[in-house]
Parts: structure tokens; sequence; C-alpha cells
């Protein structure tokens, strides 16, 4: 009896351990529409989504430009990081020697860990001056935000590529030489299309990442809180939007906001909605 | 006619020697059928005569094997010029997981075969030379990974077909499946031999026995006895490899 006891005491625990992660995610859906959903009442969802003047002072609230802004951030870190790092996956599964795998695994891996604001100092130290210096305008900019963000997202797109093409039987890639096809092209042609969702799924999981970053960004993108203007001037995303005036915002200010953070969770949940169904289609 | 001779040739992975001082001559036109218990060297040699062995790290390889008199061996052959000539056959069917029709033209675009005419007209003689043109024509487009085990595996000799190679190497090609399948593939294989060269493992002497016109007896890495297959069942001339047909081991 005294067993049987431990076992359903034990099962208890691991069920309310469970159940607090689960219970963390409601409050926090809880909490944000709770909070955000009111302001609709107030101001027409419509002219918030579309308006192109944030001006919390006067009573405007219009979040086109930092949607347009986390969009094109989000956008251009893919463009650059999203071929780097599939490419740096491929290599790594079919073409590293074993001796460089030892050491580029725990490099990625640190690049995964290395803390946000660090990131955003390397930004502001190296990266600004460099885009100042090789493209013109001062340097806190759309383009200085995306090269930052691409690097950030990086070891994330890797990590799940890597193991994307790992998965794919041995069996296609023999195939193809066999046919007489060269090593890169059967990792292109045979390898690399096998595991299209699971890229995918690398890909979008970058997406989250990038979309959701916000203090890297806000060291190195200008901020300013207007239509985007051209990769060289300063672009505002939603965290930072956030982030930036939370500290002093009140009343209806402050609604505008939290509606701001509920907009950028529907973000999120749809990227994560669209990785669990590549994720299911690729474990098929 | 030699098509392929293999001239004194050992391999070794790491330290282990699989493959001692093997040599042994393949005829054109013939299906070369090699017998032997798990773990003898037969699929290594196999893999050996289209250099797939160049995969597995540590091996290390002495001797000549000669395709139309040509070392295949040589540090300059054209790799994947000789996989071209000489294709291959998996123990288990390996369709990529694609359209039928595109998994057909996959060798013949990597040679740069280009136009949907002349694509449509390789996989045409393709499926019909490896006998499933029949089932296969109203569902080209349809994914290969939704055929049986058995259609697989003739889509795979196909494809391997559709690149125009001279020799076809097939490693124990019915073990995964049914004998239906099995049986359909073997006559196959003996009406293939009248254009290709053909060199197949088998585990199952009986198959050995029904289709190739030349069998070789493989043991801990050694060719024990090769001749034509009738005779090599019927009065086999190392007791080995009459105690192996009678079934006394492996």
């Amino acid at each position: 009896m005294g067993k049987q006891f431990k076992e359903k005491a034990m099962r208890c625990v691991f069920c309310a351990a469970a159940c607090a992660c689960i219970i963390a995610v409601l409050l926090i859906c809880l909490f944000l529409f709770a909070n955000g959903l009111p302001f609709f009442g107030k101001v027409d969802a419509l002219s918030f989504l579309t308006g192109e003047k944030w001006k919390p002072t006067n009573g405007v609230f219009g979040i086109l430009p930092m949607i347009l802004g986390s969009l094109y951030v989000t956008g251009g870190a893919l463009v650059l990081g999203a071929p780097l790092a599939i490419l740096t996956a491929v290599y790594m599964v079919r073409f590293c020697p074993k001796r460089l795998y030892r050491v580029l695994k725990p490099c990625v891996a640190l690049l995964a860990g290395i803390p946000s604001v660090v990131y955003g100092f390397f930004g502001l130290s190296a990266l600004v001056p460099f885009v100042k210096e090789t493209f013109g305008g001062n340097g806190n900019s759309m383009l200085t935000a995306c090269i930052l963000l691409a690097m950030m997202i990086l070891p994330t797109i890797i990590q799940v590529a890597e193991s994307a093409i790992r998965s794919v039987p041995e069996s296609y890639y023999e195939g193809s030489l066999a046919l007489g096809a060269t090593r890169e092209s059967s990792v292109f042609r045979a390898v690399l299309p096998a595991s299209r969702s699971g890229i995918l799924a690398a890909i979008i999981l970058g997406v989250g990442r990038a979309v959701g970053e916000t203090m890297a960004v806000m060291m190195v993108a200008g901020n300013q809180a207007r239509m985007p203007a051209g990769i060289l001037k300063g672009v505002r995303t939603m965290t930072v939007n956030i982030v930036m005036e939370m500290g002093y915002a009140a009343d209806l200010h402050r609604e505008a906001l939290i509606a701001t953070g509920v907009v950028l969770f529907v973000f999120i949940l749809l990227i994560n909605a669209l990785f669990s169904v590549l994720n299911r289609r690729q474990t098929q | 006619m030699d098509k392929l001779k293999i001239d004194h040739l050992d391999l070794y992975y790491e330290q282990f020697h699989a493959l001692k001082d093997v040599n042994l001559t393949i005829q054109r036109n013939a299906i070369a059928a090699f017998i032997g218990p798990s773990g003898c060297g037969k699929s290594t040699l196999l893999k050996t005569l289209n250099r797939m062995n160049d995969l597995i790290p540590g091996c290390k390889i002495t001797g000549e094997v000669k395709l139309d008199g040509e070392n295949i061996l040589a540090p300059d052959t054209d790799v994947n010029l000789l996989r071209k000539r000489v294709g291959m056959v998996f123990q288990k069917p390996n369709p990529f997981p694609m359209s039928i029709y595109d998994n057909i033209c996959y060798g013949p675009r990597t040679h740069g075969v280009r136009g949907r005419a002349r694509l449509d007209e390789l996989v045409e003689t393709s499926l019909r030379n490896a006998a499933i043109w029949e089932e296969l024509k109203d569902r080209l487009n349809k994914s290969a990974m939704s055929l049986s085990g058995g259609q697989q595996q003739r889509l795979c000799i196909a494809r391997a077909l559709a690149v125009q190679p001279e020799v076809l190497l097939m490693d124990e090609p019915t073990s995964a499946l049914d004998p239906i399948s099995t049986a359909k593939i073997e006559e196959l294989a003996m009406t293939l031999k009248e254009k290709y060269t053909i060199v197949m493992v088998t585990h199952n002497m009986q198959q050995a026995l029904r289709i190739s016109d030349q069998t070789s007896f493989f043991l801990l890495g050694e060719i024990v006895e090769t001749g034509e297959t009738e005779r090599l069942f019927s009065k086999p001339r190392d007791k080995r490899t009459e105690e192996y047909i009678t079934g006394r081991f492996g």
C-alpha cells in the first residue's frame, strides 16, 4: 500500500508541475486580453491597426509604423540570416570534418546563449559605426537592426535545420549518389527537399525569435515612431514601442501599449501554430 | 566477354581485413550471384564495383577492378560517371519522397537531360524496361512513397535504368519483399541481362540457383569458390561450399 501511495503522490507532483506551465500561459493570455481588449471599445480597431500616426500625447494611436517596422526588420533578418543558417546546417551535417564539428557545434550553442543586451552592445559599438561608414546615414537604422537580428536568429535556425537534415534517411543520399549525382547535388536535390518541412519549421522559429526580440533592436534601430522611410533610416518595432513608453504611459496610452502587446501576441500565436503544423507534417 | 575483372583486391575497414585477395571475372550480359553468410564481404565487394565504399571513412582498397579494361579504382576515375555506368539497387527500396515521374527523371536530370518530351520518353522506356509501366502509367504524378514495397523496388530499378547504365548492382533486392514481388523482380532480372550485366548479392540460395549464370561463394572475406551456377550447386569443388549449400552452416 505504501508503494502505491508513493506512486500516486509522485504522479500528482508531476501533474502539478505540468499544470503550472499551462496555467502560466493561460494567465498571460487572460491578463493580456483582459487588459488589452477594452481598448478596442474606445478606439476603432481598424484605425488602430492601420493608422500611420502614433502621437499618444494627442490621443492618436496608429501602430501601422510599428507593425511594418517589425515586419521589415524580421523580413530583412530572414533574408540575411536564413540562407546563411541553412547552408551552415548543411555543412555541419554533410561536409564538416569531425574535428571542426566539435568546435562548430558548441559555437552555435554559445551563439544561442548570448544575452540579447550583449548582442545590443556589439551592435552599438561595432555594427552602428560600420553601417554609418559603409552605407551612410547615422548608423542607427533598419539595416543595422536586420544585420544584428540575422546574427541572433542564426543559432535557432541552424540547430533546428541541422536536426531536420540529419533526420533524412541516409538511403536518399546514397540513392542519389548511386545514380551518379555529385555530393553537392545529392544534398541539394535529394536531401534538402526531403527535409523541406523541417527547414521551414526552423525558419518559422527564427521568425518568432526575430519578431519578439526587443533589447538588441532598441539599441541599434533608431526607434523613431514614424512610417519606415528606407533601410538606412530609423525604425521602431512593436516590442520596442512597448518597452520605450510603458514606463511613463498612463490611462488610454497605457491601454494602447497593452493592445500593441495583444497584436504582437497574436502574431506569435500564428507563427507557433504554423510551426506545430509543419512539425507534425515532418514527423509523419 | 568479360565486363568486370577483379584482380588481387584487398579491402580494409580501419584494421579489419574485410576482403582478402579477391579475384573474379564477371561476364557481360549475364547474372553473377554472390552468396555466403552475413558479414562475409559480399555487399562490400558489390559496393566496391561502383565505389560506394568511398563514403565509409577508414576504408582502404588495394588491387584492381577493371570495367571494360579500365581500372575504376584509379584515383583519377570520375566517380560520378562510374556510378552512371554502374547502377545500383539497394536492399531496402529507397525511392525519393517525390512523384514517380520525378524519381525516374532524377538521374537523367542530374546528367543534363532536359526537355519535357525527352524526359517523358525516358520515363516510359525505363518503366517499361522495369515491367511496371502498365501498373503506374496512370499515376505518374503520385508520390512514390504511396507504392507497395515491391512496386517501390521495381521503381528503383527503373530509376537506375533511366541513366542508361551498363552494369546493374543489386544488393539483396528482394530480401524486404513478399514472394510474389520477389518472383517479379527475379523475372525482371532475367530479362534485363539481355541488355545489362547484373551482379546480385543474395541470401537466398534458391534465388541464385534460379536466376544466375555464375555464382561465387564468399566466406570470411574470401571467395571460396566461383563457378557456373548449376555446376557449383550440383558439384561443389570445395568442402566449405558443399557444407554451406547443403545447409550445414551459415
